[in-house]
C-alpha cells in the first residue's frame, strides 16, 4: 500500500499527488514512468514521474481525469492509499549539453516535461518552454517551469491568457529565427504530431514521450506497440521516448481509441454510482 | 510382463463428470467437477502397482506414482496427498494442467492395451481431498542459517525454489513484478482450467513458511541483480522471470484496432479479471467473431477465453494438421466441444481494415504438408491460388512467447544463448554469473508447469551445496 502525502487541485481537471514510494524515488529519474492500481478491481494506470524527492522518499504524479480510472483516483485524499504502484518503468530522458533546447508542454504534458526541462538546464542548455493549453483554467505550474526556463513561452486556445495560439506557432517563430538544437514535446498525441511536423522542416532533432495503452509496462504484453521508421517497438521498453520523425502518430492515435466504447461504458456506471462525487459533467 | 490378463485390465477409465459443452462455453466456472472418493478408488484399483513403475520415468519430477495412487486404495488419502508432495509441491496445479499424455501417462504400462490410469485425475483429486478436509500442515522449520536468497519471479519455478530453500532454514524473498504472485498460472492460464483461489492457496502457504513476498518490483528496474547481491545482503540469486515475451505474424495490418497478442489478451481477462468488466475495470474486446493464430495450449486458452466471454464464432487457425498440435489432448478435446471452429493447414496473410482503423478480416490461404524438414516434421506449404477471406472482429495471434531482456539487459557478465535466453546448467541452474541462478522457461524456453518445477527444486538444491562450499563451476 502506497500512501497520498500529499493532493493539490491545479486545475478543475488536473490534479497533483505525492505519493510516498521511497525505493522508487530512490532510482527515479527524469522521464520515467510508473503503473498505479487504486483498488483490488481497478486498471493499471500508467503516469509520468513528474518529479521525485529522494529525501523525503516520495514522487508525484500530475493526472488529468479523463476516464474512470482517473476521476477515481482524483477523490483520493492526503492520508488515503493506493493498493499498488510499480516503477520506475521506461528509460530515462538522455540529458546532455546539446545547447539550445525548446521543450514543448500540452495540456497534463506540463508536469512530464519540467523534470526534463530542469535536468536540461541543470546540465547546462539554453532551455526556451513553451507551455500550452486549451484555457488559462487547465494552466499549471507557470511559476516552476519559468524557474528552469531561461524564456517562457505561454499559449491558450482561447486566448483566456498568454498568446491566443497553439503551442506550433511560437516554436516556427523560434526556429524561423535561432539555431535550435533539440526541440523536446510532451503533450497529446495530435500536438505531438503537429510540433513533429513544424521540426521537420527546419530538420531540427525532436523527442517525444509516447502515452500508448499499457498494461503490463514491461514488454510482456505487446499493447502499447507503435511503429517507429517503420519497425514495432514497445512504448514501456523501448521509450516512452522516441525521435519523433520518426513515429507514426495516425497509428498511435487510433491505437489510442481502441476502447472507446468500454470506455463509455465505464464512465456510464461512474456516472449511475455518483457522479457527483467524481465531479463529472453530464454532457 | 506383469500385466497379467485379469477382468480389471479390460474396465475403462473413470471419467470426470464436467459441466455439460454448451453451458460451460459460457461460464468460467471449472470444467471438470473432479473425482468424489469412490471415484477415485475406482480408478486407482485398475492401478497395477507394477515394480518397475514405467509411469514414473515419464513424470519429470518423479512423483511416486504407484506408492500414492495405492493410499488411494486403502482410502487414506490424506497420506496419499503427502506421498505426492514429497516430489511435487503443487498438485493440484500438475494435477490439472500436466500434459500427461506426454509425460506420466505416456508410459504406463496399461496404455499399450487400453486406456492408462488417470494419473492426473488422481493427483487432483488427493490435492483437492487435502484442501477441502486436511489442515494446511505447516511443516517443522529448520533452524535459520542466516543465509538470504532472493528469487525473481513467482511463477512455478520460483515458487518452487522459494519453498525448497525456505525448508532449508535460509531467509528467502520473493521478487515478483505484477501486484499478484503466481506467474503464467494466474495471469496466463484461465479460471475454468485452473482456479485461482488453488493458486492462492499455495502462496498462503509460503507465506506462512516466513518466505517474504515483495510484490509490485521489477528486477531489473527497481533494484538490478547487483544491487541485490552486495549493497542488499543477498548470498545467491534465482532467476525464474518465465518467457514473457509476445510474438506477432508481422503480417500487414497486424497493428490495427482488435487485434492483441494472446499474452495481452489472457493477462487482462485473468490477471484483470476483464472478463467480469464493468464491474473489474480493465476492459476486453469480446468480439462477435474472433480468429485465434497457433495451435499450442496458449492458442486453446485464448479460444476458449473468447466463445466465454460471447462470441458467436471462434476460429482456431493453425498452419499444420490437428496431429501436430502441442497443446495439451485435453483442452484440444474440450474445446472441440465446446464448438471452436478449427482451421488446420491454414496460414493467415493479411489483416483487413474495416477503413477506421478496426480490424474486421483476415486473408488466409490453404497451405499442404510437403517433405519432412531436419527436424523430421514435414513443413507445411502454401496451396497456389487458395486465398480467402474471413469476417472478424478480433485476432489473437498465440505463436509462442520469447526471453523478455528487460532484466538480462542490466547484466552485461551474465551469458545469454541467441535467443536471449540464459544460458544456465541444466543440473544446477548455475550461470556465468557467481552467484546467480536460473531456470524455468527464461532458460529453456515456453515449457511446462512442472518442468519448471523440476528446474526449482533443482537449483535450490545446488543453491544450499553452493551457500555451504561456495564453490561455482559453470562451463559454457
Ligand atoms: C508512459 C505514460 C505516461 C503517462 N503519463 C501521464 C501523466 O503524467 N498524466 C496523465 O494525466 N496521464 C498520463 N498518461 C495517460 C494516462 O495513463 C491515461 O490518461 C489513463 O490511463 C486513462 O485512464 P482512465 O480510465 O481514466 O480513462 P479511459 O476512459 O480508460 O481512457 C481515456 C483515454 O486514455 C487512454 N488510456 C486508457 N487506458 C489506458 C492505459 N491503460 N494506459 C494508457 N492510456 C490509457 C486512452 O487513449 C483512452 O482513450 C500516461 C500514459 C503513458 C502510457
Ligand atoms: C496461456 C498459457 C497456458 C499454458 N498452459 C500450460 C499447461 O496446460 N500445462 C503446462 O504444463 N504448461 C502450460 N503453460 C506453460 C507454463 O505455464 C510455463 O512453462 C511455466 O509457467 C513456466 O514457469 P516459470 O516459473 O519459468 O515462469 P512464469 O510462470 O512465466 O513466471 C515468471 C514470473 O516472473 C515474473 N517476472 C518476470 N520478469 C520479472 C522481473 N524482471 N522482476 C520480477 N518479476 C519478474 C513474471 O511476472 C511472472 O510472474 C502455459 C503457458 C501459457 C502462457
Ligand atoms: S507431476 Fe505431472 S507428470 Fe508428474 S505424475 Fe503428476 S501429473 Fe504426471
Ligand atoms: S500407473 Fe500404470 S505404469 Fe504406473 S504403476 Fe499404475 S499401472 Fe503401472
Ligand atoms: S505495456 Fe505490455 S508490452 Fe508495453
Amino acid at each position: 500500500m502506497f500512501n497520498i502525502l500529499k493532493k493539490e487541485e491545479l486545475s478543475d481537471q488536473i490534479t497533483l499527488f505525492e505519493i510516498g514510494a521511497r525505493d522508487i524515488a530512490k532510482k527515479a529519474k527524469p522521464g520515467n514512468f510508473f503503473i498505479l492500481r487504486t483498488h483490488e478491481q481497478g486498471e493499471r494506470v500508467p503516469l509520468t514521474i513528474a518529479d521525485f524527492d529522494r529525501d523525503r522518499g516520495t514522487i508525484t504524479a500530475v493526472f488529468q481525469k479523463v476516464g474512470r480510472a482517473t476521476h477515481h483516483l482524483g477523490t483520493l485524499n492526503e492520508g488515503d492509499f493506493i493498493t499498488d504502484v510499480v516503477g520506475p518503468l521506461g528509460n530515462h530522458s538522455h540529458i546532455a549539453n546539446f545547447g539550445r533546447v525548446v521543450c514543448v508542454g500540452g495540456g497534463v504534458g506540463i508536469a512530464p516535461v519540467y523534470p526534463v526541462a530542469k535536468a536540461l538546464s541543470e546540465a547546462g542548455n539554453n532551455v526556451t518552454s513553451i507551455i500550452g493549453a486549451r484555457s488559462k483554467s487547465i494552466l499549471f505550474w507557470e511559476e516552476k517551469m519559468r524557474n528552469v526556463s531561461d524564456e517562457l513561452i505561454i499559449t491558450t486556445d482561447d486566448g483566456s491568457y498568454g498568446t491566443k495560439a497553439v503551442v506550433t506557432a511560437p516554436l516556427e517563430d523560434i526556429l524561423l529565427n535561432e539555431k535550435i538544437d533539440l526541440v523536446i514535446a510532451i503533450g497529446p498525441a495530435v500536438m505531438m504530431k503537429f510540433v513533429c511536423k513544424t521540426t521537420e522542416k527546419y530538420g531540427v532533432k525532436t523527442i517525444v514521450s509516447l502515452n500508448s495503452i499499457m498494461i503490463d509496462g514491461t514488454g510482456m504484453c505487446g499493447g502499447c506497440r507503435v511503429e517507429i521508421g517503420g519497425e514495432i517497438k514497445y512504448t514501456c521498453v523501448d521509450g516512452p521516448e522516441f525521435n519523433g520523425h520518426e513515429v507514426d502518430f495516425d497509428l498511435l492515435m487510433n491505437r489510442l481509441q481502441g476502447y472507446i466504447d468500454e470506455e463509455r461504458i465505464a464512465m456510464k456506471q461512474v456516472r449511475v454510482c455518483g457522479g457527483k462525487n467524481y465531479g463529472i459533467k453530464d454532457n | 510382463m506383469e500385466l497379467k490378463t485379469t477382468e480389471k485390465e479390460t474396465k475403462k477409465r473413470v471419467n470426470m463428470r464436467e459441466q455439460p459443452p454448451l453451458v460451460r462455453a459460457r461460464n468460467f466456472l471449472e470444467v471438470p467437477y473432479g473425482y468424489t472418493p469412490d471415484e477415485a478408488v475406482e480408478e486407482a484399483t485398475r492401478c497395477r502397482t507394477c515394480k518397475t513403475a514405467a509411469c514414473r520415468t515419464g513424470c519429470p519430477v518423479e512423483v511416486d506414482i504407484p506408492g500414492f495412487i495405492d493410499l488411494i486404495k486403502e482410502r487414506r488419502f490424506l497420506d496419499a496427498c503427502y506421498r505426492v508432495k514429497e516430489k511435487n509441491a503443487l498438485p493440484a496445479v500438475c494435477g490439472r494442467v500436466c500434459p500427461q499424455e506426454r509425460q506420466c501417462e505416456s508410459r504406463c504400462l496399461l496404455g499399450k492395451k487400453g486406456t492408462p490410469i488417470a494419473i492426473g485425475n488422481l493427483e487432483r483429486f488427493v490435492a483437492d481431498y487435502e484442501a477441502d478436509n486436511g489442515n494446511m500442515k505447516i511443516p517443522e522449520m529448520p533452524k535459520p542459517t542466516g543465509r538470504k536468497v532472493a528469487v525473481i519471479g513467482s511463477g512455478p519455478g520460483g515458487l518452487t525454489c522459494a519453498v525448497d530453500l525456505a525448508m532449508s532454514g535460509h531467509g528467502v524473498t520473493l521478487f515478483e513484478a505484477f501486484h499478484d504472485p503466481g506467474g503464467v498460472l494466474i495471469y496466463g492460464i484461465p479460471e475454468f482450467r485452473l482456479p485461482k483461489a488453488i493458486v492462492k492457496r499455495e502462496v498462503e502457504y509460503i507465506k506462512k513458511l516466513g518466505i517474504e513476498l515483495k510484490l509490485n518490483t521489477v528486477i531489473g528496474k527497481l533494484h538490478t541483480i547487483d544491487e541485490l547481491l552486495n549493497g542488499k545482503g543477498f548470498d545467491a540469486c534465482f532467476i525464474c522471470t518465465g518467457a514473457g515475451l509476445p510474438m506477432f505474424l508481422g503480417i500487414p495490418g497486424e497493428n490495427l484496432n482488435g487485434i492483441c497478442s494472446a499474452n495481452e489478451y489472457l493477462t487482462r481477462a485473468n490477471l484483470m479479471k476483464a472478463y467480469l468488466f464493468p464491474e473489474y475495470e480493465t476492459p476486453i474486446k469480446t468480439g462477435k467473431s474472433v480468429a485465434v493464430l497457433g495451435g499450442g495450449n496458449v492458442a486453446m486458452d485464448s479460444a476458449r477465453v473468447a466463445l466465454r466471454l460471447g462470441a458467436e464464432k471462434v476460429y482456431l487457425i493453425y498452419r499444420r494438421s490437428e496431429a501436430e498440435m502441442p497443446a495439451r489432448k485435453a483442452e484440444v478435446h474440450h474445446a472441440h466441444e465446446e464448438g471452436i471452429d478449427f482451421l488446420f493447414l491454414t496460414n493467415p496473410i493479411r489483416f483487413i481494415d474495416d477503413g477506421k482503423g478496426n480490424l474486421c478480416g483476415i486473408e488466409c490461404i490453404k497451405m499442404e504438408l510437403g517433405e519432412p524438414d531436419a527436424s523430421g516434421r514435414r513443413r507445411p506449404l502454401p496451396i497456389k491460388d487458395s486465398e480467402f477471406n474471413i469476417d472478424i472482429d478480433v485476432a489473437i495471434p498465440a505463436l509462442g512467447a520469447r526471453a523478455n531482456p528487460l532484466l538480462t539487459k542490466t547484466m552485461p557478465d551474465l551469458s545469454v544463448n541467441k535467443g536471449g535466453y540464459i544460458a544456465a546448467d541444466e543440473g544446477t541452474g548455475m550461470t556465468s554469473k557467481e552467484g546467480v541462478f536460473a531456470g524455468g522457461d527464461i532458460v529453456t524456453g515456453s515449457a511446462t508447469v512442472i518442468s519448471a518445477m523440476g528446474a526449482g527444486r533443482r537449483t535450490a538444491n545446488a543453491i544450499n551445496e553452493y551457500l555451504t562450499w561456495k564453490y561455482w563451476d559453470y562451463q559454457n
